[in-house]
């Protein structure tokens, strides 16, 4: 049993979708799906386990051997990629029970549900296998459920959100795709540890070159990098909350980590900064995302476009660790995906929460939220916190590494930026407490506490926040671990 | 260039030639509709281009007869196979998403979508 984790990995939350639509009740799907995504959660857990402590995993489906058949690799960086997906996903899918039934129509629910499966399954399997072209098919399966997801949003725009992020996303996926088959040109194979072997015979060819480039590209729009970001921040406000806690948490992190396996186990550390120079495209774009998204993140009036604004901004800061093209770079990044997720899902759980009270995020109708639902702010204070990065809390442990990072390559004017830029996320998230804590509720409805189904799994991610944020220790080491794999490559 | 390189690789100039008229389609029109139909033409032109990487010169299908030892590879096909159903899966979300969009806001023309959301933007 033990050794089939691999592709129970997938196959659970894959087999799960079809069954949430067969059982045509929403409670029955939230179950199956609560189910679902706790298995998956057991098992990431259990590989990270197996590999921990410096093991390879290679699973070969069908027992096709790699790299001929399609290989699923499992090493500490998959492994770490795997627990942050399956972490959220087994925390938003009880969430999304009472949050679903109020914000989605009851026949549409267990819609909702397969859908949502689809897309933890498409997600842990880009994290999981070691095919190029099976990274192509999952990030599909990912993306066609997430747009679904996203048009469930009541609000019509979320409907052309939608159809953006469809157009975009597709296109960034084509590019993926062209880039896969110019690699298979040139050296026949599809499998990440073989072409690590392969490309550096032809690394001289322009047909390589383009691939690189198109698949720069690619991941950079499927992980929102600035300029690539148009399809985020109105995908992540109108989508409906559990949606938006569940993407603003993995989606994009999965395409950061598609992008390090690419860029530096297949084409290796010395092709992407040596050759193809990396760093030079990467650092500018990471610095402009970093300080425009802050700023436009200032003047939004609606709290879920804050956030997304600044999850582009915090995006910036992950490309940011990578484009130092160093061990402590790369740790920062790797911790930054685990730690971004944690605050970003508590954040858009608090938010799912008051929508589910007062019906809108506007920051207007928050005004005297704190003391009406002193829980669930309690909860977006110490979310913004860590969002800012105050000691104790994870953001805190993310920004020290980045600022060590940057220091250790002397880009003393980069460690500054990182600093301000964190008193820039300092004035949104202060903007929504000063509304919700300093002033007088205005609405007529009954602004009571959310029920407590919501308010566990939010809580459940502030705790994760505060616990990791005092005891990094663990998350600081494995993340070292994984960036010290990347660094080396396969083929070296 | 000359034009011997233009002729034998004429394949993938159709190619080229498709992926731009796709990609056009897709950023210069504003109807919905429309711009499925570019982003499908875009998504052609890679199965195109995967299908004449499989092509080599004087192969044969590839099927086990005596006396043929050169074929062509069937794996790109394979491969363009599960792109195909993909491309039909995004466009079929596509085409749905534009339905629902037809019944939401009364129209698919990308400008007047704009013009009703800036309106519920400034009316709150």
């Amino acid at each position: 049993m033990s050794q089939h984790l691999p592709i129970l990995q997938v196959v659970v939350p894959l087999l799960a979708a079809p069954l949430c639509i067969f059982v045509r009740n929403g409670r029955a799907a939230w179950g199956l799906a609560v189910l679902a995504s706790w298995v998956s959660l057991g098992i990431a857990l259990a590989l990270l386990g197996q590999v921990g402590t410096g093991g390879v995993i290679s699973y070969a489906i069908g027992d096709w051997m790699p790299p001929i058949g399609i290989e699923y690799r499992v090493d500490i960086v998959n492994a770490w990629v795997l627990v942050i997906v399956a972490t959220i996903g087994a925390l938003v899918s009880p969430y999304a029970l009472v949050s679903v039934e109020r914000e989605i129509d009851a026949r549409r629910i267990p819609l909702f549900y397969s859908a949502y499966l689809l897309c933890i399954c498409g997600l842990l399997g880009i994290a999981i296998t070691g095919d190029v072209f099976n990274v192509f098919v999952f990030l599909e399966i990912s993306s066609l459920s997430a747009y679904a997801l996203i048009a469930l949003g009541r609000d019509r725009r979320a409907l052309t959100s939608a159809f953006r992020y469809l157009v975009m996303g597709s296109v960034g996926a084509t590019f993926i795709v062209i880039g896969i088959g110019l690699l298979y040109s040139m050296t026949g194979s599809l499998n990440m540890a073989d072409l690590a072997q392969l490309l550096p015979g032809v690394w001289e060819s322009r047909t390589v070159r383009v691939a690189y480039g198109f698949l720069a590209v690619g991941f950079c729009l499927k992980l929102a990098l600035f300029p690539l970001h148009l399809w985020l921040p109105n995908a992540y406000t109108y989508a409906p909350s559990p949606v938006t806690a569940f993407m603003a948490s993995t989606a994009t992190k999965v395409a950061v980590y598609m992008l390090l396996r690419f860029f530096l186990t297949v084409f290796g550390w010395h092709f992407s900064f040596e050759q193809m120079e990396l760093d030079r495209v990467l650092l500018p774009l990471a610095l402009v995302a970093i300080v425009s998204m802050s700023l436009v993140a200032i003047f939004q009036v609606n709290v879920k476009r804050l956030l997304a604004y600044s999850s582009v901004a915090q995006i910036g800061y992950m490309v940011l660790g990578l484009s130092f093209a160093t061990v402590t770079g790369l740790t920062a990044t790797l911790l930054h995906l685990f730690n971004h997720a944690l605050m970003k899902g508590a954040l858009f759980m608090a938010m799912g929460c008051v929508m589910y009270r007062i019906g809108s995020v506007q920051i207007g109708a928050m005004a005297g939220l704190g003391r009406r639902m002193p829980v669930t702010m309690a909860a977006f204070v110490v979310g913004g916190l860590s969002l800012v990065g105050v000691p104790l809390t994870v953001g805190f442990v993310s920004k020290w590494y980045l600022i060590l990072g940057a220091l250790e390559r002397g880009w003393w004017p980069v460690a500054v930026l990182i600093l301000l830029t964190s008193l820039m996320a300092l004035v949104y998230v202060w903007r929504v407490v000063e509304v919700a804590y300093f002033r007088e509720y205005q609405g007529e409805g009954d602004a009571r506490e959310a029920p407590w189904m919501l308010l566990w799994p939010t809580w459940a991610l502030v705790a994760l926040n505060l616990y990791f944020g005092i005891d990094a220790g663990r998350t600081a080491g494995i993340a070292r671990q994984a960036a010290e794999v990347l660094m080396a490559g396969i083929g070296q | 260039m000359n034009v011997e390189l233009l002729v034998s690789h004429y394949n993938y100039w159709i190619v080229i030639f498709l992926m731009m008229v796709g990609f056009y389609i897709l950023i210069s029109r504003g109807n919905l509709i429309k711009k499925i139909v570019g982003l499908n033409v875009f998504q052609t032109s890679v199965f195109m281009l995967y299908i004449t990487l499989g092509k080599i010169s004087g192969g044969t299908p590839p099927i086990l007869t005596e006396g043929e030892a050169v074929y062509s590879n069937p794996l790109p096909h394979v491969l363009i196979l599960t792109a195909i159903v993909v491309g039909i899966a995004t466009t079929s979300v596509g085409l749905a998403l534009a339905i629902r969009i037809k019944e939401a806001y009364g129209t698919v023309e990308e400008d007047e979508i704009n013009r009703i959301e800036a309106g519920i933007e400034a009316g709150g």
